[in-house]
């Protein structure tokens, strides 16, 4: 069973593609097909980011050892999505047109904060391999500890794109000071040790 | 006091294309009137193919309205019981004849007539969109509006029982408008009681509402109950929400960023993906009517 659960929950992770390939053959993206698209992969990084931190907190939780496996593949697929989500603003929005985009990137708060996200997503994925994890030894941890950062700075950013107080984002924000208040512990319970 | 006959704002080739586009469409033609300059703007609505009207399903399902919600689609889902009768709406504040009028008078009062305007949202969307309506000014001038009446305010329904969004602090509630008063008196600026030759939906901001094209769509208050005549610059609900994103007046200025994004160009709703995002014109389109309101203005300054 175990052998397969790695395989299992890759075909899972790719729900937010089912999703939006069913969308687009059927013609249901709605009135903003490209901002539907945007947001679509916006949040599903985000919810990706936010799976990836859940596992060492579910490790405690249920106490085995299954959940730290999917990690490194949830942590890929948040880049993933990451990546997408930048190209359909980059691609289809704006239509690679560098100007107005290097203007955003620069001025607008939000997508300067999603932008450092995703470039601070870029190092983690380089080093995710088994391989990389050994070279770097203890150097690894410290680098992705980098998650916590990209996690706040994805919050953040919904948080600043929203026109008043939303819903969605405030949800988000719990779920992440759940997380980061789960770290704590496990770092002060583990340091007791 | 300003004053335009339709053939005044309305470019005589543009009115014809306009009743070829009815003859085409099949749509009734109440008074025709289209106020909007895309000749002169080079932009891609310049050519008649492009005056496309927003489809009726997208214009009545793809709503920002957030006494029913913030979600796009929550007022067409929430607002279908709204009770939009009875209705009346007072006209008070500095005039010399406040009045009082249920919806019924005010539409046998006042006769519609058709305006096909583009509403440009100030998130970097816009629709096409034929109003049913008639000037605002027509209705303020039965209240005499005196020389101390500098600034219209408007202010939409409160009624957190029937408007579930309204029951948190998105914004602050009820809703609230202004407009400069030579801005109300302006012959493109309308009360809306229909759209599409049908009566309003509820989700557009039935039973009456305020259209004014060269401004970002959020100046237009749904669900209004009273307008008032106020001296001194009223503050609306949004400048409320954020002074710094938010300003007065609002206008349509591809040139003056909003703090958090672009306005320099806009996607056309119901478009797809395939068509690119077309540029912002200087007041949605609509200069050469309004411009004069503005002149000797910073308009960077007074946003
Ligand atoms: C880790 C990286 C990122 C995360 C977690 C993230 C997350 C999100 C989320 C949750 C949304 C809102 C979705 C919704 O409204 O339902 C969003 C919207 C958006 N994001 Fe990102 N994002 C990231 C990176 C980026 C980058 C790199 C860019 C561009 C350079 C970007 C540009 C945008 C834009 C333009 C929107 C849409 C705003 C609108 O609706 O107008 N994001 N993102």
């Amino acid at each position: 069973m175990s052998r397969y659960s790695k395989i299992i929950v890759f075909f899972i992770s790719l729900w937010p593609i089912y999703i939006i390939t069913y969308q687009i053959i059927f013609n249901q993206l709605g009135p903003e097909p490209v901002d539907r698209i945007i947001n679509h992969f916006g949040e599903w990084t985000l919810i990706f980011i936010l799976l990836t931190l859940s596992m060492t907190p579910m490790r405690k939780i249920t106490k085995s050892l299954e959940w730290i496996k999917f990690r490194r593949m949830l942590g890929l697929f948040a880049f993933f999505y990451a990546s997408i989500h930048m190209l359909s603003y980059v691609g289809l929005d704006y239509r690679f047109d560098f100007k107005p985009l290097i203007n955003d990137v620069l001025k607008k708060k939000f997508i300067f904060i999603g932008f450092s996200a995703w470039l601070l997503l870029i190092p983690l994925a380089l080093t995710s391999s088994e391989k990389m994890v050994r070279l770097l030894k203890q150097n690894w941890k410290k680098i992705h500890r980098l998650i916590y950062v990209i996690a706040i700075f994805g919050v953040l950013h919904f948080i600043w794109l929203s026109k008043t107080i939303f819903f969605k984002p405030l949800i988000f924000l719990i779920i992440l000071i759940i997380l980061l208040l789960f770290r704590i512990k496990i770092t002060k319970s583990a340091s007791k040790i | 006091m300003i004053k335009f006959k339709n053939s005044e704002i309305t470019p005589e080739n543009i009115y014809k294309n306009r009743r070829n586009f009815i003859k085409k469409f099949g749509l009734a033609a109440g008074s025709v009137f289209l106020s909007q300059n895309f000749n002169v703007s080079a932009n891609a609505l310049s050519n008649q193919e492009d005056l496309k009207l927003t489809e009726y399903r997208y214009v009545t399902t793809y709503n920002n309205y957030y006494e029913f919600g913030t979600g796009k689609s929550d007022p067409v889902e929430r607002s279908q019981k709204f009770k939009t009768k009875p209705w009346n709406v007072t006209i008070d504040g500095e005039v010399e004849n406040p009045i009082s009028l249920s919806m019924e008078e005010i539409i046998s009062m006042f006769p519609s007539e058709e305006r096909i305007y583009k509403l440009r949202c100030v998130e970097g969307w816009s629709m096409i969109i034929p109003w049913l309506g008639f000037p605002l000014n027509k209705l303020l001038k039965k209240a005499s509006p005196t020389s101390k009446g500098k600034f219209v305010k408007f202010t939409s329904v409160l009624d957190p029982e029937q408007m579930i969004g309204q029951k948190f602090p998105i914004l602050d509630w009820p809703y609230k408008e202004g407009l400069r008063v030579d801005e109300a008196m302006h012959d493109l600026t309308i009360l809306v009681t229909g759209l599409y030759g049908k009566q309003l939906p509820n989700q557009n901001g039935a039973p009456l509402r305020l259209i004014v094209p060269w401004k970002y769509g959020f100046k237009s208050a749904k669900a209004i109950i009273n307008i008032k005549l106020v001296e001194k610059m009223p503050v609306s609900s949004w400048m409320k929400a954020s002074p710094r994103e938010y300003g007065f007046y609002s206008n349509v200025n591809p040139n003056v960023d909003h703090p958090r994004w672009s306005q320099a160009t806009e996607r056309v709703i119901g478009e797809g993906i395939i068509s690119p995002r077309i540029p912002t014109t200087m007041f949605n389109g609509y200069e050469d009517e309004v411009a004069s309101l503005y002149s000797g203005m910073d308009l960077k300054k007074n946003y």
